[in-house]
């Protein structure tokens, strides 16, 4: 399935300076191997050393967070956006 | 700027220039402000602090402003009160009320961090200020910008109580109401600032922002005698506030204020219709599960609280807990301080009152100790919420027959 995908401005050292990028996968899990093998290193910042989403990323698909879908196994389809955004403060 | 050596990772620790970024780039960590306390030590005093102005900025030292402070000069050293009635209605010894539902100049707390904000903003070169608000923090930044002559651009829910809205419109920012939940705002606002140079005072700016609460910790502190409380009831959206507090405590010890075994039990005060803090606090877990908002409590509605994690570990490191409050229990929290201590306090203070008895009730905080209840809003903005609540008063012709017949109408009714 080919998504867009929003990098925020911290992790796009990594892009060449990219906001939005094209890639590919069947549910988030396997996006983030396809992000893995275009732009080497991404993954690391997005999963801890035991292979969860960092506790201080979201990450929404099609603006909805994936904690609400069903989390990294969140099921893709062509043409849907998946924003990676860290998490701020309130107000 | 020789007591600050730049921001650093709260997380991996990584050391990253003063600049307007608010996330590690590495693991995304909330950047903090990290001060060289060894500097501090013995050049920030009780006597220098009891020397400044009587705002949050006597505490100037321990805020991360290089130059003069730009805006909001009056804000903060709000009453800390000794809750008498409150306290014979809880049957507790003392209790004290830190009443931020009058800071100056918007009558929340959000004045602390927004005037650190707003300054930083302009120390930085910005000529505009955003930012995503639950109401309070709106009506904060947009006068604040107004003082400081930038530009703002305001982000709210649109649902917001109305005078919410009114009290952010007059001071004529560009205010934007989107159709959503604050947690969608806030994402949107996250890629709004990756994309426009703008001071977002909760998004880029938040490590120079959160610090203002730092003020609200001190003053309960100093007000005291530069003792600590035993226990502190705090109201959480984000969970910076009750964190901060803490820190504000640490830093006191540190620098050698207050006794090294002060401490206080901090408590988090949420809504049971947004309450994954509180959850979390409950379940003893440092996950946090983020919720759909479903509560009167609109400036404490963060459904998807950033530093959930942090307050969850205040609240058990300080061996404190939390407690969630119906929205019932809220509107008879804040009918419960108006009419024993005379303070009209918004929803999220309802909360916080509502949390607090719970926890007195509980055994959870013993009645015999000091205990300080956080108010960080003002009443007069969320009116609505009471409507439905307080009696309708008497009707009557201008003639003193007619307030007789009236008067015994009411005694009869209440004996």
């Amino acid at each position: 399935m080919a998504v867009l995908v929003r990098i925020p401005t911290p992790l796009r050292t990594l892009t060449k300076g990219s906001a939005e990028i094209q890639a590919k996968g069947e549910t988030v899990d396997s996006l983030i191997g396809d992000l893995e093998r275009q732009y080497p290193g991404l993954k690391d910042r997005l999963l801890d050393e035991s292979g969860e989403l960092r506790r201080f990323i979201n990450i929404y698909v099609n603006q909805e967070d994936i904690r609400f879908l069903q989390a990294k196994k969140t099921a893709l389809k062509d043409g849907d956006e998946v924003s990676i955004v860290p998490a701020i403060a309130g107000g | 700027m020789e007591n600050r050596n730049g921001l650093r990772c709260r997380e991996c620790g990584r050391q990253f220039p003063a600049a307007p970024i608010h996330v590690c780039e590495f693991c995304f960590g909330p950047l903090e402000v990290d001060y060289r306390y060894d500097a501090l030590k013995g050049v920030v005093t009780r006597a220098s602090i009891e020397a400044g102005p009587p705002s949050m900025w006597r505490y100037k030292e321990l805020l991360p402003i290089d130059g003069d402070v730009a805006v909001g000069h009056h804000v903060g050293f709000t009453p800390l009160i000794r809750a008498k009635n409150l306290a014979d209605e809880l049957g507790c010894r003392e209790i004290w009320v830190k009443n931020d539902s009058v800071c100056h100049p918007t009558w929340s707390f959000k004045d602390r961090v927004v005037s650190v904000a707003v300054t930083k903003a302009r120390e930085f070169g910005f000529d505009t200020v955003a930012c995503a608000s639950t109401g309070n923090l709106a009506n904060s930044v947009a006068a604040h910008a107004a003082e400081g002559r930038l530009k703002s651009y305001i982000f709210i829910p649109a649902d917001l109580e109305q005078g919410k809205v009114i009290a952010t419109l007059v001071y004529d920012p560009t205010l934007v109401a989107v159709h959503g939940t604050y947690d969608e705002v806030n994402r949107l606002c996250s890629e709004i600032a990756d994309k426009y140079r703008w001071a977002f005072v909760n998004v880029n700016f938040r490590p120079y922002y959160s610090e203002g609460s730092k003020s609200y910790g001190y003053e309960i502190v100093e007000q005291l005698g530069w003792k600590t409380p035993a226990h502190i009831v705090v109201p959480c959206a984000g969970g910076s506030l009750i964190t901060k507090i803490w820190k504000a405590i640490k830093e006191l010890k540190l620098l050698g204020l207050i006794d090294e075994t002060s401490s206080a039990k901090m408590y988090a005060a949420q809504a049971l219709g947004c309450g994954p803090i509180v959850t979390m606090i409950k379940n003893d877990t440092d996950v946090l599960v983020p919720v759909r908002p479903s509560t009167i409590a609109k400036s404490l509605a963060i459904g998807n609280p950033a530093d959930g994690y942090y307050a969850y570990k205040t609240a058990k490191e300080s061996g404190g807990s939390g407690e969630h409050a119906t929205d019932e229990e809220i509107v008879e929290g804040m009918l419960l301080l108006a009419r024993t201590e005379g303070i009209f306090t918004e929803t999220a203070g309802g909360v916080t009152v509502a949390a607090a008895k719970k926890l007195i009730e509980r055994g959870i905080i013993p009645r015999d100790e000091s205990i300080v209840i956080c108010i960080t809003g003002n009443g007069l903005k969320t009116p609505d919420c009471l409507q439905d609540s307080l009696e309708a008063h008497v009707k009557i012709k201008p003639s003193l027959s007619a307030f007789d017949r009236a008067l015994a109408d009411l005694k009869s009714q209440t004996s």
